[in-house]
């Protein structure tokens, strides 16, 4: 079975400076990977380049066996939580409104939503646990609470692929940690994630694989083989800040992952 | 006698109800944007174009409707290459086309600028052609947002997503620009250059004082539009004032009240 996402050998270049080098990486089905790295490493980026709105100057991508530029009605089957940035809180729309555009895509020109998309936005409003906020208007909801509709318009589209640029920026530990359960659950139904984040320690309980980039592929594997001192201090190049830290997201993975073995999931 | 005894007026009143009803409701969009100076900035480089047609012997309108085209689209191309924003994007092309269209002017011999007229409209100014140029354009206009009313929406509150829905955004924004553009031309004789940024903005405003609804957002703003252009013919016909003005303060006493009544 081929991977749903393959990156092999990209290059891209922005305004002339590099800013991804030779990165090969391939995430499978079902898949749950983490992309690590400091700011300005390129996260984002590469991002945009499974999403198809960056073309790489050298080296190939694939999604779904596509690529995808070329995906064309399939990109719905991408879901995509951007990097939270200036939506304007006061814009009039409801959340429901805003869950509702995730099926645009796969709609496409002029069609207006029906029915069936509507009541896909409701159950991906319910499955991330704020159904009860639908008709609030979208302005009013805390970071949290945001994060998490913004996670049902990607999940509303009824992806394939999910990818979440930070999704957790601005949100209380609690909350991050139960969106990451809430992850899990949707990478239960077969869904693939890759997800773009700063939070290494907490994440790697929940993630398969991390993959460390900065500009180029640091390393790419399970939570424990990765986050090691040296792939942390090599990614960030700063050594004595991760003495303290490094070892931090080393520890919380081993007892988390017997905690978790422990509760018979 | 009563105003609606008038040819003039009574034409002056169908095409400011149809210039209140598009501005209102193109300019909710300009306003969630935070775009409010594109409509003074499309109109007054429109004035470029205007004066190409009189050099030309053309009607003007058609020189104002292609001059204010590019500038949209202008807009967008500059601001997508990224180099500069939308808002210094303006301010180049509406004050060299300003500019353009004044010297170009001063070269027809014996014509009379009738930049004034340009600035603030002029309600006689309106003929039976007019009437017709103003059904078509506003025809256009509501097509346009029925059609594309989803994609709209979306460039307007997220164009990454949008983009990343695999929606071309320039050509979204180019769009929505250009109704900015076919909205301006269409009140240009009627309120002018500098009373069109009005229209496109005040009534939305207003109407974001009482409703949160997109779509309620919509049809409120622009009904707001068309009674306030009307009401504002009305009270300046029988003030014997000029009409622009008049209809400009009224949208703003309005505006104000809103703001006042949500207050409390
Ligand atoms: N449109 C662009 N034009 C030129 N350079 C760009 C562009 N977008 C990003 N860059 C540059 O590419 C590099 C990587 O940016 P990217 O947004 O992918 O980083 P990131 O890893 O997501 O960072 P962060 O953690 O801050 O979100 C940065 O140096 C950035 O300045
Ligand atoms: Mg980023």
């Amino acid at each position: 079975m081929s991977p749903v996402v393959e990156l092999s050998d990209v290059w891209v270049e922005l305004g002339g400076h590099p800013v991804l080098e030779g990165i090969s990486l391939a995430v499978d089905e079902g898949e749950f990977v983490s992309v690590v790295g400091p700011n300005g490493a390129g996260k984002t980026t590469l991002l945009r380049v499974i999403l198809g709105l960056v073309r790489p100057a050298r080296g190939d991508v694939r999604v779904f066996g596509t690529r995808p530029w070329e995906l064309g009605r399939g990109r719905a089957r991408i879901g995509y939580v951007p990097q939270a940035e200036g939506i304007d809180p006061d814009f009039p729309l409801r959340v429901i409104d805003v869950v509702l555009m995730g099926r645009y895509g796969s709609l496409g020109w002029i069609r207006r939503p029906g029915t069936a998309d509507r009541r896909a936005a409701r159950e991906a409003l319910e499955l991330v646990g704020i159904g009860d906020l639908a008709t609030r208007p979208i302005g009013e909801l805390s970071g949290g609470q945001r994060q998490r509709a913004f996670l049902a318009r990607a999940l509303a589209a009824e992806p394939r692929l999910l990818l979440l640029d930070e999704p957790t920026t601005g949100v209380d530990p609690a909350a991050s940690e139960s969106f990451y359960e809430l992850l899990r659950r949707i990478q239960e139904r077969g869904v693939t994630i890759v997800m773009v984040t700063h939070d290494i320690g907490v994440v790697s309980r929940y993630v398969d694989k991390v993959a460390c980039i900065n500009r180029r592929l640091v390393v790419h594997g399970r939570p424990e083989e990765v986050l090691t001192d040296e792939a942390l201090a090599e990614m960030y190049g700063c050594a004595a800040l991760f003495f303290h830290h490094g070892r931090v997201p080393h520890m919380v993975v081993r007892r988390h992952r017997t905690f978790r073995r422990g509760e018979g999931r | 006698m009563s105003f609606w005894a008038y040819a003039f007026m009574q034409r002056a009143l169908i095409a400011g109800a149809l210039i209140g009803a598009t501005a209102g409701a193109v300019g909710v969009y300009v306003v969630l944007r935070g775009f409010s100076f594109i409509g003074a900035g499309i109109a007054h480089a429109a004035f470029g174009g205007v004066a190409i047609a009189v050099l030309l012997g053309m009607d003007p309108l058609w020189g104002a409707l292609l001059f204010s085209l590019l500038v949209a689209w202008g807009i967008v191309h500059a601001s997508r290459r990224g180099h500069i924003r939308e808002e210094v994007a303006i301010g180049i092309l509406f004050a060299s086309s300003m500019a353009l269209g004044v010297l170009l002017l001063g070269l027809v011999p014996g014509y009379q600028t009738d930049l004034f007229g340009y600035l603030f409209g002029n309600i006689l100014a309106v003929g039976p052609q007019d009437l017709v140029a103003s059904v078509a354009l506003t025809g256009i206009v509501f097509v346009g947002i029925a059609l594309f009313y989803k994609e709209f929406l979306l460039i307007t509150f997220d164009p990454g997503m949008a983009e990343a829905q695999g929606f071309p955004a320039g050509a979204l924004q180019g769009g929505l620009l250009s109704l900015v553009a076919l909205t301006v031309v269409l009140s240009l004789r009627v309120v002018g250059a500098v009373l069109v940024a009005a229209l496109l903005v005040v009534p939305a405003a207003t109407a974001y004082q009482f409703v949160r609804n997109f779509h309620r957002l919509l049809l409120l703003s622009a009904a707001l539009g068309v009674g306030e252009v009307v009401a504002g013919l009305i009270i300046s016909f029988y003030l014997d004032v000029p009409p622009g003005p008049t209809i400009v303060l009224l949208s703003a006493a309005l505006f104000g009240v809103a703001l006042a009544a949500r207050r409390r």
